[in-house]
């Protein structure tokens, strides 16, 4: 299953950072959105991707891309928010340090994938001025799923196109089944 | 201008309350160039905020902008829950009251589905018909008019397809949204039970119209609709500013003052977010804040000439307060029921409305909704990767659910008081909700529960929930505080809703309505805002 920068724009139009007209101009192929922000760190980047190769399905695939083009997206023109989601990682990076010798994306994934259930990530209640374990749910992995499972392409993994929170158009709900994906996206 | 909260000069009309009752009284009589003055104890929510509030209805930790403001007890997208909305529930059956409305400009159309059926003939003769409850004193051929006009008001989007629905003439404004894939799963097996379908009226676009969007799939209309495409009454007070009336937010009433006599009343005294309060003066007062919130507000109106509190003569404002009563039941079929699509229903049935099996009304829906959103369910997972995707596919798309509303007919033990024991952020006494669910209604419920387990049976559907009797809650419309009738002894307003015993007081809203049948309040609320506003032009 392929992700697509068009399937990371969409998220974002419906979230409302990035508006629906941008998200149609801007296909893939682009390198990134216009942001009003400096670029991403790309040490921060590197953690989301490591994050999400470990929270996202084995099937997926073209995680960095996708998760490029959300981050820089939903980062921009959110100052409070960007430096949420970059001391996060950085805190998350540190600890992986600091346990293992080695940064987070040098781990392998079962080894992040440990790192985060040791850290009680995965039931910790995502608060963004938590603990570490929390702000990791709600600032990375919580992100990161919601770019996911609010995407037509990771909602038809389960078996929905048009999953809440992505304006999808008031067709699908009248469908028996999922219409055949476009080959471009 | 927009943070001036003093009083205007001059007002004809002072209306408390900017949700739709209050807010189409409004645009209407101000449309007829009369000096029109809203109050509204909430805020305005912007509508560049909308998207905003989506994420913090999906995402867990997210905090919507009303919820930021430092005010304790503060839940959901809406701000409610402060000290601002105390309230105790004494009844014999707890009711969620901050759950059940949203003040501010709009009102609860802010957080609602947008549901909008007209009340049958038989809801206006209920008594005749039946010994039970009470006729109103107009007939639907009084409102049919006024329903018409209030199907434009609000763009809604139907079809003339039901057969159990009261006679019209006139087209709805907007085509009705297609039946779903699930309507059509329903469709077999209410053929066969000869249950008819039909469509739902809904009081969103279903293609643009009002200067709005045509709904655009986000799903989540309850509790808030990003692209504007459901009806929220932020239409009025836009329609009703361009007209020339001013809206005043977070200026909630204290009380109504009256002139010597008690016969009029002369100003609504409330209070600005300084703390200070003022006096709008105005000829003549429309009472729109709900069916809790205009009683308190009359009861805390109380005065010599009116010692049980303001237009209480009868003893009886906030007495017969009725909502309707949740029934549902929901399972789980062998192919793909595509859920979770939109957030609202396409298809419901009013088989079971007009007869006597059960009595009090009973409206099916066919749920467009059932069972867990995957993003929703991912959010508030313990999991991740496969073994998350694994979780979302077993939840995910075999769920079915009929959900109905049940009547509740006017008991006079069910009703809203004062707290003088519980005091608001004001200083003022808090409403008491005291609710019960009658026998007819749990018997009318349980029948409910038989026909739509009927349903799910015909589809070899594993049952995995029902709510029956003990676990019905309320659908958050209150209705019946502030009856209408002709006669002042049983009644609160005359049949034009103007107060018996208060010649320049009129309320608008559910709280008038002597019987609430089983179809969503908001249409015939609108039909008679417009009604009223007909009536109090006449009046001025």
């Amino acid at each position: 299953m392929d992700l697509s920068r068009r399937d990371a724009l969409a998220v974002l139009a419906a979230t409302g950072a990035v508006g629906v007209a941008g998200a149609t101009a801007l296909g893939d192929g682009r390198d990134d959105v216009d942001t009003a922000d400096p670029p991403v760190p790309d040490d921060t980047l590197a953690t989301l991707v490591a994050v999400a190769e470990t929270v996202y399905p084995d099937t997926a695939e073209s995680v960095e891309p996708f998760v490029e083009t959300y981050v820089a997206g939903r980062l921009d023109g959110d100052s409070d928010y960007r430096d949420g989601v970059v001391a996060t990682a950085a805190d998350l990076d540190a600890t992986a340090r600091d346990w293992f010798d080695t940064p987070l994306t040098d781990l392998d994934r079962s080894t992040r994938d440990r790192l985060l259930r040791d850290l009680a990530v995965d039931i910790a209640d995502p608060a963004p001025d938590g603990n570490l374990s929390a702000r990791t749910r709600f600032y990375l992995v919580n992100e990161l799923l919601y770019a996911f499972y609010a995407s037509p392409t990771g909602g038809r993994l389960v078996g929905i196109e048009n999953p809440i929170g992505y304006p999808g158009g008031i067709e699908s709900y009248r469908r028996a089944h999922m219409e055949e994906q476009d080959e471009d996206g | 201008m927009a943070d001036d909260r003093s009083p205007s000069p001059r007002a004809d009309v002072c209306v408390v309350g900017a949700g739709p009752a209050g807010a189409i009284v409004a645009a209407r009589l101000a449309e007829a160039d009369y000096d029109v003055v809203v109050l509204d104890a909430g805020p305005r929510f912007d509508l560049e905020d909308r998207e905003a509030q989506l994420d913090a209805h999906i995402r867990p930790g997210v905090e919507s902008e009303a919820a930021k403001t430092p005010r304790e007890g503060v839940e959901g997208l809406w701000g409610m829950g402060s000290e601002r909305d105390a309230y105790t529930s004494s009844g014999p059956q707890g009711y969620p009251l901050n759950a059940a409305r949203v003040k501010g400009v709009g009102g609860s159309t802010l957080h609602w589905q947008g549901m909008v059926m007209r009340l049958h003939e038989r809801d206006f003769e209920l008594h005749t018909r039946h010994g039970v409850g009470t006729d109103w004193p107009i007939e639907y051929a009084d409102l049919r008019p006024y329903y018409a006009e209030a199907e434009h008001e609000l763009g809604v989007a139907g079809a003339d397809d039901n057969p159990f629905a009261p006679p019209r003439e006139e087209p709805f404004p907007l085509p009705a949204f297609p039946p779903s894939h699930s309507d059509s799963i329903f469709a077999e097996a209410c053929e066969a039970l000869e249950l008819p379908m039909h469509s739902v009226p809904n009081a969103r676009n279903s293609e643009p119209h009002d200067g709005a969007s045509a709904c655009v799939g986000y799903g989540t209309c309850k509790p808030v609709c990003p692209s504007g495409a459901k009806y929220t009454a932020e239409r009025h007070v836009a329609r009703a500013e361009a007209a020339g009336a001013r809206v005043v937010d977070r200026a909630p009433v204290q009380r109504l003052e009256h002139g010597t006599g008690g016969e009029r009343v002369e100003a609504a005294v409330y209070a600005t977010p300084d703390r200070t309060e003022h006096r709008q003066e105005a000829r003549a007062v429309v009472l729109a804040c709900g069916g809790v919130e205009n009683v308190r507000l009359l009861l805390l109106s109380a005065s010599d000439a009116h010692p049980d509190g303001l237009a209480n003569a009868s003893g009886l404002v906030g007495r017969y307060f009725m909502d309707h009563c949740f029934a549902g039941v929901g399972g789980r079929v062998d192919r793909p029921t595509r859920q979770n699509h939109v957030g609202f229903n396409t298809s419901e049935c009013h088989a079971l409305y007009d007869g006597t099996d059960p009595l009090p009304g009973v409206k099916l829906e066919f749920l467009n909704y059932a069972g867990p959103s995957p993003v929703i369910q991912a959010l508030r997972a313990d999991d991740w990767g496969d073994s998350l995707l694994g979780d979302l596919r077993e939840s995910y798309g075999t769920h079915l659910a009929v959900g109905a509303l049940v009547e509740q007919f006017p008991r006079a033990e069910n009703r809203i008081t004062l707290d003088r024991s519980t005091t608001d952020d004001h200083g003022n006494p808090v409403p008491d909700v005291r609710w019960s669910v009658g026998s007819q209604t749990r018997a009318a419920i349980e029948r409910a529960n038989e026909v739509q387990r009927a349903i799910l049976q015909e589809l070899d559907a594993e049952i995995d929930w029902v709510v029956g009797p003990d676990a019905t809650g309320p659908a958050f419309h209150h209705m019946g505080t502030t009856r209408m009738g002709t006669d002042p002894e049983s009644s609160v307003v005359d049949p034009n809703c103007r107060a018996h015993d208060c010649d320049n007081l009129w309320i608008a809203g559910s709280s008038v309505f002597p019987t609430g049948g089983a179809m969503n309040p908001t249409l015939t609320i609108a039909a008679l805002s417009c009604r009223l506003a007909d009536r109090l032009d006449d009046w001025l």
